[in-house]
């Protein structure tokens, strides 16, 4: 049956042009439709994130309605995998093997993308743009059809020691991060940039999720007459840090992980005037920051969610972020011309050359190639005022690595 | 009076247990069939979700030993099934043990580890218990993040394993194969089970769950029977746990949540409590009514998943099993009076 369909396929291209082979043979792409595959946790602990995926159905909607790719609908198929990784096992196999989508994209977290790191690989289904700051997807040797979008873990902290490098060249810096895959990223990152100063300029501490307080790794890390400090570590740590910094008389010039930067859950139950100071980065807008009221991309968007997520609160960064990503994948889709092969969209995915994202902030740009497999490697930095957040400052690049 | 009208009715059914034993072979033969039938009907994708919900139904079956037929509540059977699948992980991964070869040691590990967690069960009372194992299954995920045993359980990051291929150089894709290997595996420690739930021990689990006082006084050991259930059930979710490690072909602390135990206690009261059969309906509801709640809406799948599982217990207050007893056993009587009515003419 199958050797039969294949072969008429074949005799088929033959005949036609060449291109057309590659329709035929590309699974989920046909002449009228492109299959796309995402997985979000829709349920269970994660699901607040599973606003992406609402966001993302109703985006490539009006794109189809606004006519498509190449002629073509995109047919874009969101599977629940409650943020439990044998979940999404399961649901991407559904994708690939029963529905046939022709890629994975924008798939959640990073457990579950690790769970399906070696099958899509093994496939070679392109499994493009996650929705994870892990700085493992840009291994382009080890599992060239998968690659990130957000700037990694990692190359947010290339960014904090490079400025810090401009400010203090003979600074000491004080590294506290959380045990684990995230926090280890700011260790490697600060590395990166440092290589055989490293040991000499940083003196690291680090905690356990389980443990209860950070206090102590904070005082013996002011011991050390340290007079930068790096965190790298979840909301309530984060927290925990800045009130302990002030508490104890300690005044360093303080970088703070951008997972940890909420008003809510990090600076208020800090206390906002313990945290005046604190460096943060950004790489796309705050849908709430006032500075964006006139901006086009920020006018693009909120039009979009006006008209077709009217009941959507627009607070929600997940929407600000859904909205960029798609916009990426329209790009290579574009990029793609007629030729929707896996083989050519990765080709496309990791030839993206400046492409401005209206979400993202003024100066940076999406890039990658077959060797950069890290598509935003740029971030600004922006300062608490006790109040709000206050960008300052060019667009930082990190490292070539 | 009772005496003339009881006497047959033992007598059918002895008669009817002599064909029931006679035929109880063929019969196993035939599910076991029809339940390996699939590897060849179906494909991929849904051939691992079969082999997902037949690992399910074993970790069920061992937490319906343990709660349904001895009547301690376990909300942490999570744990033991997350041990077993690190186990098989850590000798696949670092020891390069062969898949089938971590089993055993799946089981013996986890027999001891429940054997353990027993010991406080004892004086535990059920409520008490079942707070007690559900601390265990919040505790696992994050002792398996743990520092010291990083180099074992690969942290955060979990363990990479491969599914193994067919044995023999048999024409069996790795799907197939894992699917058939999970079968017989389930079927073998089914049978057992079945065995032992008939058996005198049996009896004396289900005595001690309806009426301790009355067991002890009869001089059933409660101490022991209880915390060797208690090894038996956490073996048995142990031994599901190492096949879903191979299944899945990858474990993390993320996949064990204390979501996972509150999963395997859903499929055991959807299945029906102490029924064997009702297990493999528990381990197909796990797997298959979540989708199901999903394609209907993406907006709210778990209030879906609520309102079918609210359904279900409304429709089907005993469970799966409860239903078919239900079904059966008004056939199965009319049957028997038949056969009574019969051999009383006689």
């Amino acid at each position: 049956m199958l050797n039969r369909r294949s072969f008429l396929a074949a005799s088929a291209a033959t005949l036609a042009a060449p291109r057309i082979l590659h329709a035929a043979d590309t699974p989920g792409v046909t002449a009228t439709e492109i299959k796309i595959g995402n997985i979000m946790p829709y349920s269970g602990p994660a699901s607040a994130y599973g606003a992406i995926g609402k966001l993302q159905q109703v985006f490539f909607r009006v794109a189809n309605e606004q006519g498509g790719i190449a002629g073509r609908k995109i047919n874009y198929i969101t599977y629940d995998d409650g943020y439990s990784p044998p979940k999404t096992v399961e649901q991407a196999r559904r994708l690939i093997e029963q529905d046939r989508v022709a890629y994975l994209f924008n798939t959640l977290g990073t457990p579950t993308n690790s769970a399906i790191l070696r099958y899509v690989n093994q496939r070679k289904v392109p499994h493009v743009f996650l929705a994870t700051g892990a700085d493992k997807w840009g291994d382009y040797k080890e599992h060239p059809w998968t690659i990130g979008w957000q700037p990694s873990y990692r190359t947010e902290a290339q960014i904090y020691t490079k400025y810090m490098l401009e400010q203090k060249p003979d600074a000491k810096l004080a590294l506290l991060y959380q045990n684990d895959d995230f926090g280890k990223d700011y260790v490697l990152g600060v590395r990166d940039i440092l290589g055989d100063r490293f040991d000499q300029m940083v003196k690291t501490a680090s905690y356990e999720v389980t443990d209860a307080t950070i206090d102590s790794q904070v005082v013996s890390l002011q011991a050390t007459g340290a007079d930068v400090l790096l965190v790298g570590a979840t909301p309530k740590f984060a927290a925990q840090t800045i009130r302990k910094v002030y508490d104890i008389g300690w005044r360093p010039m303080f970088f703070m992980t951008n997972v940890s930067i909420s008003v809510g859950a990090v600076m208020q139950p800090a206390g906002p005037e313990k945290g005046v100071g604190v460096i943060t980065s950004a790489y796309q807008k705050d849908a709430t920051d006032p500075t964006w009221k006139d901006d086009p991309g920020m006018t693009e968007w909120r039009n979009f969610m006006n008209k077709h997520m009217p009941d959507a609160d627009q607070t929600v960064g997940e929407y600000v972020y859904g909205y960029g990503v798609s916009k990426t994948l329209m790009q290579v889709l574009r990029q793609c011309g007629n030729d929707f092969s896996r083989e050519n969209f990765m080709k496309q995915v990791t030839n993206l050359r400046n492409v401005e994202i209206p979400t993202l902030l003024p100066g940076i740009r999406v890039n990658t190639s077959p060797t950069n497999y890290h598509p935003i490697r740029q971030m600004q930095l922006q300062r608490w005022t006790g109040s709000t957040w206050e960008r300052f400052g060019n667009v930082i690049e990190g490292a070539q690595i | 009076m009772s005496a003339s009208k009881g006497l047959p009715v033992a007598a059918a059914r002895g008669a009817e247990q002599v064909a029931g034993h006679s035929w109880a072979p063929l019969v196993i033969l035939v599910l076991l069939l029809l339940a390996l039938a699939p590897a060849f009907l179906v494909e991929g994708y849904r051939l691992f979700q079969l082999t997902l919900a037949v690992i399910y139904a074993l970790a069920i079956l061992g937490l319906n030993i343990v709660t349904g037929y001895n009547g301690q509540i376990s909300l942490g059977h999570g744990a033991f099934y997350a041990v077993g699948a690190y186990t098989a992980a850590i000798l696949m991964a670092h020891f390069e043990v062969p898949y089938w070869a971590t089993l055993p040691v799946a089981a013996l590990v986890c027999a001891a580890l429940g054997y353990g967690i027993g010991f406080p069960a004892l004086r535990l009372g059920s409520l008490y218990l079942a707070l007690t194992t559900f601390s265990l299954a919040v505790a696992v995920p994050q002792i398996l993040k743990y520092k010291a045993f990083e180099d074992w359980t690969g942290g955060v990051q979990g363990l990479f394993i491969f599914k193994p291929d067919p044995p023999f150089g048999l024409p069996l894709s790795n799907d197939q194969w894992m699917y058939i290997f999970t079968v017989l595996v389930a079927a073998t420690l089914f049978i057992l089970s079945w065995n032992l739930l008939r058996s005198r021990i049996g009896r004396a689990l289900l005595a001690i769950r309806d009426q301790p006082v009355a067991a002890e006084a009869m001089g059933m050991n409660l101490a022991q029977l209880k915390t060797r259930t208690f090894a038996v059930s956490a073996m048995i979710t142990g031994i599901a746990g190492a096949l879903s490690a191979i299944a899945v072909e990858f474990v993390s602390p993320d996949s064990f949540s204390v979501i996972l135990s509150i999963t395997l206690f859903v499929g055991m009261v959807v299945g029906g409590v102490a029924s064997i059969l009702g297990t493999v309906f528990g381990g197909l509801f796990v797997v298959f009514v979540p989708n199901l709640a999903e394609d209907i809406s993406k907006a709210a799948p778990g209030v879906i998943y609520g309102i079918i599982l609210i359904a279900f217990l409304f429709l089907l207050p005993t469970g799966f099993a409860g239903f078919l007893r239900r079904l059966v056993v008004p056939l199965l009587r009319r049957r028997r009076s038949a056969q009574a009515m019969s051999s009383n003419g006689r």
